[in-house]
């Protein structure tokens, strides 16, 4: 295991490509459930989650399933490993939307059950999270950057802390910003662009990180 | 509604981006330029209308219950489609697109409309809903990215405009000025439904 690549990946995902911030990733959950740190922090926590879970089955599914290689199970079964390898990677979108709208419902489920509590401040976010398009998002980036098993875990957890760390910093400053006064059309969303805007510009200073 | 108001609702009243605020990732990443804007709100435009004909012709055939997973497939397939056209016929404009022509299928405004619009009206009404609904998405796309050009680069769909004496503000092609551009429009569009109410 290369421990230097995983903290690459790692300053990667949360600083440098932020989600939020330099992919426009997930932008409508950020705007919208940034109006109070609570629900915040439970929001970034289930998409962490989420997104973990996502990167481990999606890379799975297109590893196994859909690439163009010996070891894919549909080759070996329907045509006993002989010929080459039938390349399904068009099918990428739809399995992967199937997959993590069917994995949301299921982590549902399970959390419902063994857990009422985390239920109780996750559950009303969960839903939400099947359209986030960062769950997607990584999923699709995990397989262009041809990320191993490992690293796709990696990226999808700390991509899921890049998000929560902009969504927390951006609650914390709307919670703020409350108080001040603020044009009447610029209210609400608005103020928030511009306030995304200038962490975005801040967030511009990791880029001259050189790392590796 | 009147069929012209059910067209054009979705360019103004009911504009996806401005009002709504709605579907705004690839608003904000792909606005680099007028050219990309083009591509995307017209990738977006067809998948929005084939979406809105098909769940308007099978919404009397779904169960309720398993509505959302049969509406994303569906928009899957057209996104599906929308990929290969594009790799196949404008392998330029695919590439710096990138993937968020596979995002479409997490874009709120094509499951909102599939929701909220066509699973309940008749395919015509589900139709003109999508077109304006549709061209308001490309419309507000092409605001956005003509001021990012022109700020960022000098140039309008890759002509210059500004002439040669003008330094580009490259801060507005980055991140930062795609969030910090629509805030502004945003707030523009806010004011000037404010000052249209109070005119009446």
């Amino acid at each position: 295991m290369d421990f230097q690549s995983l903290f690459v990946i790692s300053i990667g995902a949360i600083f440098v490509s932020n989600f939020v911030l330099s992919r426009f990733l997930g932008i409508c959950p950020y705007i919208g459930v940034s109006k109070q740190l609570d629900s915040a922090l439970g929001m970034g926590m289930a998409v962490i989650f989420v997104m973990s879970m996502a990167s481990v089955v999606t890379w799975s599914i297109y590893t196994f399933f859909l690439a163009p290689t010996q070891a894919n199970v549909l080759y070996l079964i329907f045509m006993k490993g002989s010929g080459s390898p039938p390349d399904l990677t068009y099918l990428r979108t739809i399995s992967f939307i199937l997959v993590i709208a069917t994995l949301v419902q299921f982590v549902e489920m399970v959390i419902q059950k063994l857990s009422p509590g985390l239920y109780r401040s996750l559950g009303i976010y969960l839903p939400l999270i099947t359209t986030n398009c960062a769950v997607l998002g990584v999923s699709l980036l995990n397989i262009d950057s041809s990320y191993s098993f490992i690293e796709s875990l990696v990226n999808g957890f700390m991509s899921g802390v890049g998000f929560t760390l902009a969504l927390v910093l951006m609650a914390g400053l709307r919670e703020k910003l409350e108080l001040a006064n603020v044009p009447k059309a610029m209210k609400g969303a608005p103020i928030a662009f511009i306030m995304a805007g200038l962490m975005s510009l801040a967030f511009f200073g990791f880029a001259g990180l050189k790392l590796g | 509604m009147t069929l012209t108001k059910e067209f054009l609702k979705g360019l103004y009243k009911e504009n996806p981006v401005f009002r709504l605020m709605l579907g705004l990732c690839p608003v904000l990443a792909t606005s680099t330029s007028v050219n990309n804007a083009i591509g995307m709100g017209s990738a977006t435009l067809f998948v929005l209308l084939s979406s809105n004909i098909v769940v308007s012709l099978i919404r009397k055939a779904v169960p309720g219950k398993i509505r959302i997973p049969v509406f994303i497939i569906v928009i899957a397939t057209f996104v599906t489609i929308v990929e290969m056209v594009m790799a196949g016929f404008f392998p330029a404009l695919s590439k710096s697109l990138g993937n968020f022509i596979s995002l479409i299928v997490v874009n709120c405004i094509i499951l909102g409309r599939a929701e909220a619009f066509a699973s309940k009206n008749s395919v015509f009404r589900s139709i003109l809903d999508g077109l304006g609904m549709g061209l308001g998405f490309a419309l507000a796309m092409i605001i956005i990215a003509t001021f990012r050009e022109i700020l960022g680069n000098g140039t309008w769909l890759g002509i210059p405009v500004l002439g040669e004496s003008f330094n580009p503000i490259t801060i507005f092609i980055l991140s930062p000025g795609a969030f910090l551009t629509i805030g502004y429009l945003i707030g523009f569009f806010n004011w000037f439904e404010s000052r249209r109410l109070a005119g009446k």
